[in-house]
């Protein structure tokens, strides 16, 4: 992997003084990666991708909208009618949100299943899990903007969670209003928090992306790179399977913008803001539904904020919570089994969180909660030290290359374990 | 593996599909065939004619129109000396002039529909307290869209045995709580459409809908036409980009 010779001769002066080329031929043409990773790999240069599209369209977005209670919906729907392709723009950028909630999440629960969160990555997946946070929030001030009923009454109902904070909680939320209720001052914070929060996202996905080219990428075998036999260069690979992907996800994207734009929202946030009026029921954007039933299964409103705190928290030290030595879930039986109840039991937190807490769903809503904190503090460290893991094939490159199909041909390797 | 991931994405899109339940106070609306709906949709021009027929006649004595320039009627399929006597119909405030006075002139094709009512407070006034609300978005803004406010607008019926209404008020089903401040907006023969369609109180309520239907979102066909293209290049995009995928990659297997 030696610095390649360049022979244009302005790229040689400008890469001898400052070698981005050689930087780019390194990161993203000859950059070694597993031969074997399967199309879950796609999700992390998607979300790459959404983030670029949700700025570019945030930016035009921002030069036709007016940060004031008076005229912020008027602007939004003036962006709707009278803007060229302002329609457009905007449904790509509400509907881009999902999008990039959507692969995130894929994103993650890849990294869950196939042990990405293991040494030596783990500070790779805890910038991950600052970018999920700073997306969570960019998320609901945008949401806000429109200052539509929802965007009032979430913004009112998310930022009251500080006052359950003892001492200073009141404090703390008359300081990030800028006054005594949700008000001029908050939509105008908001609105600039969220201009600056991409930019703050976009410089993490660098250090994100300089964790993962350290160590390179983890794969479904979930074992190191043994050597070049195990490896092929980013370029043409890897370009060509996510351009590949990257098709396939515009088509959804781009399907929900052209004929179900309004699909992910609530129609209450086409009524504008009236702070007399409560909505029949005040729910938040799909992405935060599962966290949103996890704030309501506690019946203390302390116990709720800080328990849904923690449902997010608690992704940094998954590393050192799981005991086991083996990545992929592959060859983990039961942790592979605890996996897909984990993802059932976010989509039941997501659906109880879409229905007022009556009857059944207040059931439902605090077993799911009780269970994902036992997946993660009891389960995770338990499996890990009891589960026989399956033998290890003795490389990747081995099954693909040896012609035995799987894992199965290779000679076993002695259990690793704790 | 592949049977619980189906199983996964299956249970999540099921997830995402459930939106919050019709709350238990309001029948659930019935689905209408819309000329605007599915992916080839386009407005029925003379039923939004007639709609907007129904607007002026009726629903404007209450309910304003605020987010719609009379100049967007052009889209209805109004010629704009049409256009231009719709608004000159209406008087709105404008100044000051050079001798510093407020003043009123016709309505220009460039003003947005002019409002009943003066402000919130001289609409409930007028109304026994209940604000007609704005019908720019009026199918976006209600769960159900444009079968919701159809459904509205013909279900007006008696109230059922032992409901007692509230003073001034009337039973629709349809309508959150099952009883709504507005009257029975609709009677048969309230308009005389100008193609001689006959006013029934179905006819007008689905004209109007479909009017509404467009103030609400009048980018529908241009963004419904525009989306058949992009999806059909994406298809063949797709295709072309799997191809070279799986070219590249034959020398690897």
């Amino acid at each position: 992997m030696s610095a390649p010779q360049w022979k244009n001769p302005i790229v040689r002066w400008i890469d001898y003084r400052m070698p981005i080329f050689t930087l780019i031929h390194h990161d993203l043409v000859d950059y070694p990666t597993p031969r074997n990773l399967n199309y879950w790999w796609n999700f992390g240069s998607l979300a790459g991708f959404l983030l670029v599209v949700m700025i570019v369209t945030g930016v035009m977005l921002a030069m036709h909208y007016t940060p004031h209670v008076d005229l912020a919906f008027v602007s939004v729907e003036r962006i709707m009618r009278d803007v060229n392709y302002g329609w457009l723009i905007r449904y790509l950028h509400m509907n881009g949100g999902s999008m990039f909630f959507l692969v995130v999440y894929i994103h993650v629960f890849r990294g869950l299943y196939y042990g990405s969160y293991k040494a030596p990555r783990e500070l790779l997946w805890m910038l991950g899990v600052v970018i999920l946070i700073l997306m969570m929030a960019t998320a609901f001030m945008g949401y806000v903007l429109p200052w539509g009923q929802m965007s009032f009454w979430a913004a009112t109902v998310i930022t009251n969670l500080f006052s359950a904070f003892p001492v200073v909680g009141e404090s703390v939320v008359h300081w990030l209003w800028g006054g005594f209720s949700v008000d001029n001052p908050t939509l105008n914070r908001f609105f600039s928090l969220h201009y600056l929060l991409p930019f703050v996202i976009f410089g993490l996905v660098f250090l994100h992306l300089w964790a993962l080219h350290t160590h390179k990428s983890n794969n479904p075998l979930g074992i190191d790179v043994k050597g070049p036999q195990d490896t092929i260069p980013f370029h043409p690979y890897y370009t060509a399977k996510d351009m590949f992907g990257m098709a396939v996800l515009l088509l959804v994207y781009l399907a929900f913008v052209f004929f179900a734009p309004n699909f992910f929202t609530e129609p209450d946030n086409y009524i504008p803001a009236d702070p007399m009026v409560t909505p029949h029921q005040i729910v938040p954007e799909w992405y935060l539904l599962p966290f949103y039933a996890i704030l309501r299964a506690v019946p203390n409103k302390l116990g709720g904020v800080v328990l849904m705190f923690a449902s997010i928290l608690i992704l940094f030290v998954l590393p050192w919570l799981d005991t086991s030595k083996v990545k992929s879930a592959r060859f983990r039986p039961i942790y592979k089994q605890l996996f897909w109840i984990l993802v059932v039991d976010c989509i039941a937190l997501g659906w109880v969180g879409a229905n007022r807490p009556e009857g059944v769903y207040i059931v439902i809503g605090r077993i799911a909660t009780a269970y994902y904190f036992v997946h993660f503090l009891i389960l995770v460290p338990l499996v890990g030290w009891l589960e026989r893991p399956r033998p290890l094939p003795e490389s990747i490159g081995a099954p693909v290359l040896g012609g035995g199909g799987a894992a199965v041909g290779a000679t076993p390797k002695p259990m690793e374990k704790a | 593996m592949r049977g619980k991931l189906m199983a996964g994405a299956a249970a999540f899109l099921f997830a995402l599909s459930a939106n919050p339940a019709w709350a238990v106070e309001q029948s659930r609306p019935a689905a209408q065939d819309w000329s605007f709906s599915g992916v080839f949709g386009v407005f029925d021009r003379a039923a939004q004619q007639r709609g907007f027929q129904v607007y002026q006649q009726v629903c404007a004595a209450c309910h304003s129109l605020k987010l719609v320039h009379y100049r967007d009627l052009a889209a209805l399929g109004y010629a704009d000396d049409e256009v231009k006597a719709f608004a000159a119909g209406k008087e709105v405030q404008d100044g000051p002039n050079d001798a510093g006075e407020m003043f009123t002139r016709p309505a220009l094709p460039s003003d947005h529909f002019v409002s009943p009512f003066a402000n919130a407070q001289v609409a409930r006034a007028a109304n026994n307290g209940a604000l007609p609300p704005d019908l720019s978005l009026i199918t976006k803004a209600r769960k159900g869209g444009a079968d919701y406010l159809y459904a509205l607008l013909v279900g007006y019926a008696d109230p059922p045995e032992g409901m007692e209404l509230m003073e001034g008020m009337s039973y629709n089903p349809y309508f959150a709580g099952r009883q709504i401040a507005m009257p029975p907006p609709l009677a048969e023969g309230a308009v005389e459409f100008a193609d001689g369609t006959p006013a029934t109180v179905e006819q007008m309520a689905a004209d109007v809908t479909t009017f509404l239907a467009w103030a609400s979102e009048p980018d529908l066909e241009e963004r419904k036409r525009l989306g058949i293209k992009v999806i059909l290049f994406l298809l063949v995009l797709t295709g072309l980009l799997y191809a070279s995928k799986r070219k590249v990659w034959s020398d690897l297997h």
